[in-house]
């Protein structure tokens, strides 16, 4: 081990007493007025996991309804009952991307995983502002209740891209005001965490950690972490500009009052299209843990990976406009747009290369996260390589607002961030509960998971180069076919994620205990016991080299340049 | 296999050591990280709120390239001499506030409560300018949007495609989220203040007294680019 903290033996202070963080303090107000890191991190997990289930029951109920062309399972049977459907089925896709975007996908992995891990694998005792963290929690909750409130009372069916004119005409004022403020509050979280993290990086890493010896999961996360200062302040004046557009109708995004829709849309994705960056970049730190560790092999291209991470989060202010090639923006930024859109995937290239380089000569154990992560950039590099032909301007004119976007999204932030947590979560879930889950049913698990992803996406793929609209309650009977295979794919998703959640659960409840580091890694968080005691180390580690110097590599084969 | 332990640096809590004293917070190693992770972290901050105005300069000048003639006409019914006195209250408060920090670094924390006292009487004198302005407009109905209804000598004047109704909406929120941030600054000068009073600075440790201070300049550097773009440009 080229990293190493003394544990306790033979040493001055007696540390073998010292409990784990889950014992150093109970009681229900020990965990809500919590300031260590863990905790936060966990309570983040719980949530936004609930978050995922309950958005994610909705897209099978709308995917249900969508077995048949016409609108039958949402529809009531009354006079009338068809419309009604249909609207309701507007408001379930509304509801299914707000809770996903906002409340899940964006804290996810960076709330939940990296508050876990940021303190640990820098050596560190907490984040520099564990107030600060404690608040990011209970304002997340907060703009989550005001969200959900707003959907199910308000009736919100805009989309959860909230375009004007629809957004300030639609059914009265009050579901848009509402919602969006359940957005610009959960954006505040989102700010408060990306600040932490960006001054513990800069201020709290151990002794002898330069910038190049961080694992490349603060790298991820820290790239991360700017975006969220730079990109979400500018959503929250686009909310403000859009909540006081629907309060005083003030015209600014009005056409019939001088004002300009297209606006809007330039404002909201200045925001939103950083924010995707946000959803991947700490997925991309996760999978360079994972190959590196369960293939015992050095990361190729550490420095490469690690810049491709500041550079991706520089490039992603520049390339909005792909999301508004056909609003009547013009030509000459469409086309800059284009470029920068082509740009901004060679960065991401340079990672996926790098980590095929990796496994290349390593000694690869298929165990679950490994499974995740060779998930990971199969499905990540199709969603990331039809990005480019929706980046190009003439194939989007027929593409834009088709299944086929549908298609791309769902596999670069489902294939990509959630196969990146749910792997994080098996790599780590010793660290975190000191137990292990069962192997053999984490196999399976992930062999449902893909199968249903692979069945319920790719066939939206097809259904979009035929031409099906996306947001559609009915459509033409020729696309049925396509339509139930996606369906179907979706039921077996859903199974392969509730058994996931099972097993999970009970490797908490009544796994094996873990060691403090089972898959032989070598950053900090494994130097410590699992799951760690509440100040994380028993004494300041001292750091000498990177963290990916494994003891089993075999050093005779020449495996590049670091 | 090497291996170096810090081991001076213990991090269980709970012994008398003199390097920790009582404002070190536990999760920092010593008092010069924690004052330059809360400086780092003060500085980002503001660049997230210079962020969030700068989308409102931006809506400003999109209104501004699209109706020069009409912002040209209705901001004369801002009152730039009203707005001219709020800039120097402003002015005048950053540099009792830079006093205030100063006083607080060398130890003088009566002086530096003095100087808190005298710019929160600013930042409460600007507040009472604003209202008397936004009383005006109340009056003559110049309001954003649906509630734009201008007295004029004929009648009154609804807003009309690209009117007035859209650069009074712009004014309201540029200037009502400055004015919220001009409340929220009040409250925290006070929050100082009284930490002050109780002896809780020195000059070993005054970096909330700066932080303020920070967040105060930015609140007068925003107003500086208000003032002239809503106020004073033709």
């Amino acid at each position: 081990m080229a990293t190493t903290t003394v544990e306790g033996a033979g040493h001055a202070h007696d540390h073998s007493e010292e409990l784990d963080f889950y014992r150093a303090s109970r009681g229900i107000k020990s965990w809500l007025l919590t300031l260590d890191h863990k905790r936060i991190g966990l309570m983040y997990l719980a949530g936004v996991l609930l978050a995922f289930f309950a958005a994610g029951v909705i897209a099978i109920i709308f995917r249900a309804e969508l077995l048949t062309p016409q609108i039958d399972l949402l529809a009531p049977a009354v006079e009338g009952g068809e419309t009604v459907g249909r609207e309701l089925f507007n408001k379930l896709f509304t509801l299914h991307g707000a809770m996903m975007v906002f409340v899940f996908i964006i804290p996810a992995i960076p709330a939940a995983l990296g508050n876990f891990l940021l303190p640990l694998m820098l050596g560190a005792k907490d984040v520099a502002f564990p107030r600060l963290n404690l608040l990011s929690f209970y304002v997340w909750l907060t703009g989550t209740a005001i969200l959900v409130l707003a959907v199910l009372v308000g009736q919100l069916d805009t989309g959860w891209t909230f375009y004007t004119p629809y957004s300030t005409s639609t059914h009265g004022a009050a579901p848009v005001i509402l919602a969006v403020t359940g957005a610009f509050v959960l954006g505040f979280s989102s700010i408060l965490t990306g600040l932490n993290f960006v001054v513990t990086v800069h201020k709290m890493r151990a002794p002898g950690m330069t910038w190049n010896r961080m694992p490349l999961m603060i790298w991820a996360l820290y790239s991360t972490a700017v975006i969220q200062i730079l990109a979400t302040p500018v959503l929250a004046i686009t909310l403000l500009l859009l909540i006081f557009e629907n309060a005083f109708n003030v015209g600014i995004f009005n056409p019939a009052m001088g004002g300009d829709p297209v606006l809007f849309q330039h404002f909201f994705w200045f925001y939103s299209h950083p924010a995707v960056y946000i959803m991947i970049l700490p997925g991309f730190g996760v999978i360079s843990e994972i190959i590196a560790i369960h293939s015992k092999k050095h990361i190729f291209g550490y420095k490469a990976i690690a810049l491709s991470s500041v550079s991706i989060a520089i490039i992603s202010f520049l390339v909005w406009g792909h999301h508004m090639f056909v609003s009547g923006q013009s030509e000459f930024a469409a086309a800059l747009f284009s470029f920068l859109t082509f740009a901004v995937a060679v960065p991401t290239a340079i990672k996926v290369f790098s980590w095929v380089a990796t496994l290349y000569g390593g000694a690869i154990t298929f165990n679950t996260p490994m499974l995740y992560g060779l998930m990971f950039i199969f499905t990540f590099t199709i969603g990331g390589l039809t990005g480019l032909y929706l980046g190009t301007l003439s194939t989007d004119v027929h593409y834009h607002d088709s299944y086929f976007v549908v298609a791309h999204f769902h596999y670069v932030m489902m294939g990509g961030t959630v196969i990146a947590f749910i792997g994080g979560l098996h790599h780590w879930f010793p660290k975190m509960f000191g137990k292990m889950y069962n192997e053999a049913h984490g196999r399976i698990g992930a062999l449902l998971v893909f199968l249903g992803f692979n069945i319920t996406f790719f066939s939206q793929f097809i259904l979009g180069e035929m031409g099906m609209p996306r947001r559609y309650a009915e459509y033409d009977p020729h696309f049925q076919g396509l339509h139930v295979a996606s369906s179907i794919g979706s039921f077996i998703l859903a199974a392969g994620l509730l058994w996931t959640a099972i097993y999970l659960v009970r490797g908490i409840m009544s796994g094996k205990k873990a060691t403090a580091n089972p898959w032989g890694g070598a950053s900090l968080e494994w130097a410590t016991a699992s799951p760690p005691i509440a100040h994380n180390f028993h004494d300041t580690p001292h750091v000498d080299a990177d963290p990916y110097n494994f003891p089993e590599i075999d050093h005779s084969i020449k495996t590049g340049h670091h | 296999m090497s291996t170096a332990v810090d081991a001076s640096h213990h991090s269980d809590a709970g012994h008398g050591h003199e390097a920790h004293p009582s404002y070190l917070q536990h999760h920092f190693d010593n008092p010069q990280q924690q004052e330059g992770a809360a400086k780092l972290g003060m500085w980002l901050f503001l660049a997230t709120e210079l962020l969030m105005f700068s989308g409102l300069f931006l809506a400003y000048f999109y209104m501004r390239s699209q109706y020069p003639d009409m912002v040209h006409e209705y901001h004369e019914h801002l009152d730039k001499w009203l707005g001219a006195l709020n800039t120097v209250f402003l002015i005048t408060s950053s540099f009792t506030m830079a006093m205030a920090v100063r006083a607080a670094q060398v130890g003088k924390s009566r002086q530096s409560a003095l100087m808190l006292l005298l710019t929160i009487a600013f930042a409460i004198g600007f507040m009472v300018v604003k209202y008397f302005e936004y009383r005006a407009k109340i009056e003559h109905g110049l309001l954003p949007g649906d509630a734009f209804a201008e007295h004029l000598p004929g009648g009154v004047q609804t807003g009309w495609y690209g009117g007035p109704q859209l650069f009074f909406g712009i004014y309201f929120v540029m200037t009502g989220l400055h004015g919220l941030h001009v409340l929220i600054g009040i409250g925290l000068l006070a929050w100082i203040f009284v930490k002050t009073q109780r002896g809780a600075y020195s000059g070993n440790y005054y970096t909330p007294v700066e932080n303020v201070g920070l967040y105060w300049h930015l609140v007068d550097l925003i107003w500086i680019f208000l003032f002239p773009l809503l106020y004073l440009v033709k």
